[in-house]
């Protein structure tokens, strides 16, 4: 496969509580600590990606949180103010606030308006080489899909204008598998997969973007084989319970609940293999299929994103 | 049939529930996406209409085929179909009312809210035929969280049911949903957009003069502005009806008769979103009566005494394996035996960290409301009203049935005393295998048919 970090511009989604925030926070650190100069952005500024970083409120214009990791997070009018002083050259920019406003406005309504802004400054700043590496913590399912269909998509509805000159050098970026690819995270639960397996399948049909790999995130661990499982059966029943209690001077409801808390391991284990098998199937050869290991620990923050990229880099 | 043993954290949480769902007529469930709202909010729904009685329907935004087919239903629509009793016998319950599921068809529900709030026929359908409408209506930021709050609003108004649940979109934002029928006042409100709309009703403005169009014209073209434009100011007309509706919304649920269900998982991104939301509800005196934990490990595995013994049993496995009998191992090789045991130590001290933390998260967020219930990890998927149902069980705060299996542990010696490690106990091996998957587990099934047949 091509290199997961040696791209350009890679899209984290999936459905939401899945964990994209931790694994894209987590890509984007593996990435500088390879020496890649990475900027990491949330798309939706809900403060997670400074919750997982533990770095205080991530602005628009990039906070440095670690050698070669600058985090961001997306502002639509932030974007258009870049946008129109950069490129539109647009002379009202001390005036922008509230032509920014009417124009966040129109935007709610228009078709992609919203969208190319959002993909159109991440493009940017692979184009303009101020990062190695783009990682998004994108939208979920259904938004993602519009984002990332919006350059094809805006060329349908503005026939003339600035921003349809826009989107061939972002169409450009985005549809060469070298440069930009998409990693939907998943867990090995129902609904996740399902929505996993949907969106491949719609950014196949109706994006540019191709699929880097999948991710499945908080995998357990196999904890019985066939033969150790018919030991454990045994184990749990009546009468071996009751001799271990005897012998541990227990009483054995609490041996119970030990054996009972394994079983539960293993249920949840069980359910969770037959879905990934599912997604196995659905994804096929077209990805590769990572698996990271369930996190027990206390942890959360920058030593959970720590781990976690530790795991990917074995992975990867 | 399980003891009727009030749970050591929420005293006769029992009687909590069937007051609060008795005393409301709308229940709003809300939580961060993921972790098993829409699900809740149909077994909430389905415990109080066979509990507490009374008509019932939940209305729900995903449109996921799974609910139906829980529900026993062909599928789900605007219109609300009836959950036939047979479902309700099936799970071995007669209900007491009624109980009815329906969906919010996103478009559908637009479009009528245009045919109402058109000034007449002729302006509805061309805002229905403007080719931004539909754009509009799927993208208006917090549209689908205003439909479904409009939805909530008519189906109480139309007052056919005594109690109304309503499932809420995903939300990007916790206060998104609150703030859907106040930003839709704002919207038709807005200066920005009167500004927009009235250069061109007024053709005497010279547009050219403008800096937002001169910006807006050099980006978009004018040919969008101009199909925005006209779109708007059709909209318009709907202000009246609109801002009305919106302030009634608004009413409702702010209304004594509504109360929030908060539903998350303990783990720390969604509890600290659900903390979020808790605060924005009590900021605006909205009451939430109810937060359900969803998914929750066990209560043994945070029990000190439990793991002690989980301890033991790894560091005496190779004693244990010893001295252990050959006849109640089958003669299975002591090397498996001893395997086996530290394995379960091993998880069981793996999850003990996990149930630790989800513990302190519990109790942080227990302070923020009156009445907290847990329901428990449930194998396989919920596939049908029992499944529903056990959920309702657990919100309702009763231990769950006792379980029965291919190892029968249930022998409750010392569990009367202490209520979490029989509650763990019946957890694990707990509830049939709803779904398929689990071969090992298949011959749970048939002894746990009635298990919530209520008495």
């Amino acid at each position: 496969m091509t290199d997961l970090l040696g791209r350009r511009l890679l899209f984290v989604t999936g459905k939401g509580g899945v964990g994209k925030t931790t694994i894209a926070a987590a890509l984007g650190l593996l990435a500088s600590e390879q020496g890649r100069r990475t900027l990491v952005c949330e798309v939706e500024p809900k403060g997670d990606l400074s919750f997982a970083y533990e770095c205080g409120p991530t602005p628009f214009r990039g906070l440095l949180v670690a050698r070669n990791l600058t985090a961001m997070s997306m502002d639509t009018e932030a974007s258009l103010r870049e946008y129109l002083h950069h490129v539109a050259k647009v002379p009202v920019v001390g005036r922008i606030g509230p032509v920014a406003r009417a124009f966040d406005f129109v935007a709610t309504a228009a078709p992609g308006i919203r969208e190319i802004l959002t993909v159109g400054k991440l493009c940017y700043e692979v184009r303009e080489n101020h990062y190695d590496l783009v990682v998004v913590d994108a939208a979920a399912t259904g938004n993602v899909v519009g984002q990332l269909a919006a350059p094809t998509g805006i060329n349908e509805l503005v026939r003339v204008g600035l921003v349809r000159n826009q989107t061939d050098w972002m169409l450009e970026i985005l549809r060469n598998p070298e440069q930009t690819g998409a990693v939907i995270v998943t867990t090995p639960e129902e609904m996740p997969v399902s929505e996993a397996i949907d969106l491949a399948g719609r950014l196949a049909e109706e994006t540019p973007v191709h699929l880097a790999c999948v991710i499945a995130n908080r995998v357990l661990p196999e904890l019985f084989g066939r033969a150790e499982e018919h030991v454990f059966d045994l184990l749990a029943d009546a009468p071996s319970v009751d001799w271990l209690a005897g012998r541990l001077l227990a009483s054995p409801a609490d041996v119970a609940s030990v054996l009972a808390a394994a079983r539960l391991a293993v249920t949840i284990r069980r359910d969770g293999s037959a879905h990934l098998e599912r997604l196995r199937g659905a994804i096929g050869s077209d990805a590769p299929l990572l698996y990271l290991p369930y996190l027990f620990s206390r942890t959360h923050g920058i030593r959970a994103i720590r781990q976690v990229a530790r795991s990917l880099g074995e992975e990867l | 049939m399980a003891p009727r043993r009030p749970s050591p954290l929420a005293p006769n949480r029992q009687r909590q529930v069937e007051q609060l769902i008795a005393a409301k007529e709308v229940v709003v469930a809300c939580g961060p996406g993921g972790v098993g709202k829409t699900t809740v909010a149909a077994a909430l729904a389905a415990t109080a209409a066979a509990r507490v009685g009374g008509r019932v329907l939940v209305v729900t935004v995903d449109p996921a085929r799974r609910l139906a087919d829980a529900l026993g239903l062909a599928g789900l629509g605007n219109a609300a179909s009836r959950v036939p009793d047979a479902a309700f016998e099936e799970a071995g319950v007669t209900p007491k009312g009624e109980l009815y599921a329906a969906m919010v068809d996103m478009s559908e529900s637009w479009d009528a809210l245009v045919n109402r709030h058109a000034p007449d026929s002729r302006t509805a359908h061309q805002i229905l035929a403007n080719p931004l409408y539909q754009n509009i209506t799927g993208r208006f930021s917090h549209g689908h969280d205003y439909i479904a709050m409009e939805r909530l609003y008519e189906l109480h108004e139309e007052g056919n049911y005594d109690l109304l649940v309503v499932d809420t979109p995903p939300s990007r934002n916790a206060l998104d949903l609150l703030d859907a029928p106040s930003r839709m006042t704002d919207f038709f409100s807005s200066r920005l957009l009167r500004w927009l709309t009235v250069p061109y009703r007024s053709r005497l403005v010279n547009l050219a003069s403008r800096p937002f169009y001169q910006v807006a014209d050099r980006i978009l073209g004018s040919q969008l502005l101009q199909d925005l434009a006209d779109f708007f100011i059709l909209f318009q007309t709907m202000r009246d009806g609109f801002v009305a509706r919106a302030e009634a919304v608004n009413r409702l649920l702010s209304d004594i008769r509504t109360t929030f269900l908060l539903v998350t998982t303990l783990e720390a991104v969604p509890a600290r979103e659900a903390q979020e939301m808790a605060q924005a509800l009590a900021g605006r005196h909205l009451h939430l009566g109810l937060l359900v934990c969803n998914k929750v490990l066990p209560p043994a595995l945070s029990d000190p005494a439990v793991a002690k013994v989980a301890d033991l049993l790894g560091a005496e496995a190779p004693k244990l394996t010893a001295a252990l009998s050959p006849e109640l191992l089958d003669g299975e090789p002591s090397e498996l035996v001893r395997s086996v045991l530290s394995e379960v130590a091993q998880s069981f001290s793996n999850f003990r960290l996990v149930a630790n933390r989800e513990a302190e998260l519990l109790s942080e967020l227990a302070d923020l409301h009156d009445i907290t219930a847990t329901v428990g990890y449930l194998p396989g998927n919920i596939t049908d009203l029992t499944g529903l149902l056990r959920i309702g069980a657990s919100i309702w705060g009763e231990p769950e049935a006792p379980a029965s299996g291919p190892a029968k542990v249930t022998k409750r010696t010392g569990a009367a005393e202490r209520a979490s490690p029989a509650k763990a106990v019946d957890r694990a091996r707990s509830p049939r295998p709803i779904g398929s998957s689990a071969p090992s587990a298949t011959d749970m099934a048939t002894e746990h048919d009635g298990d919530h047949k209520e008495s």
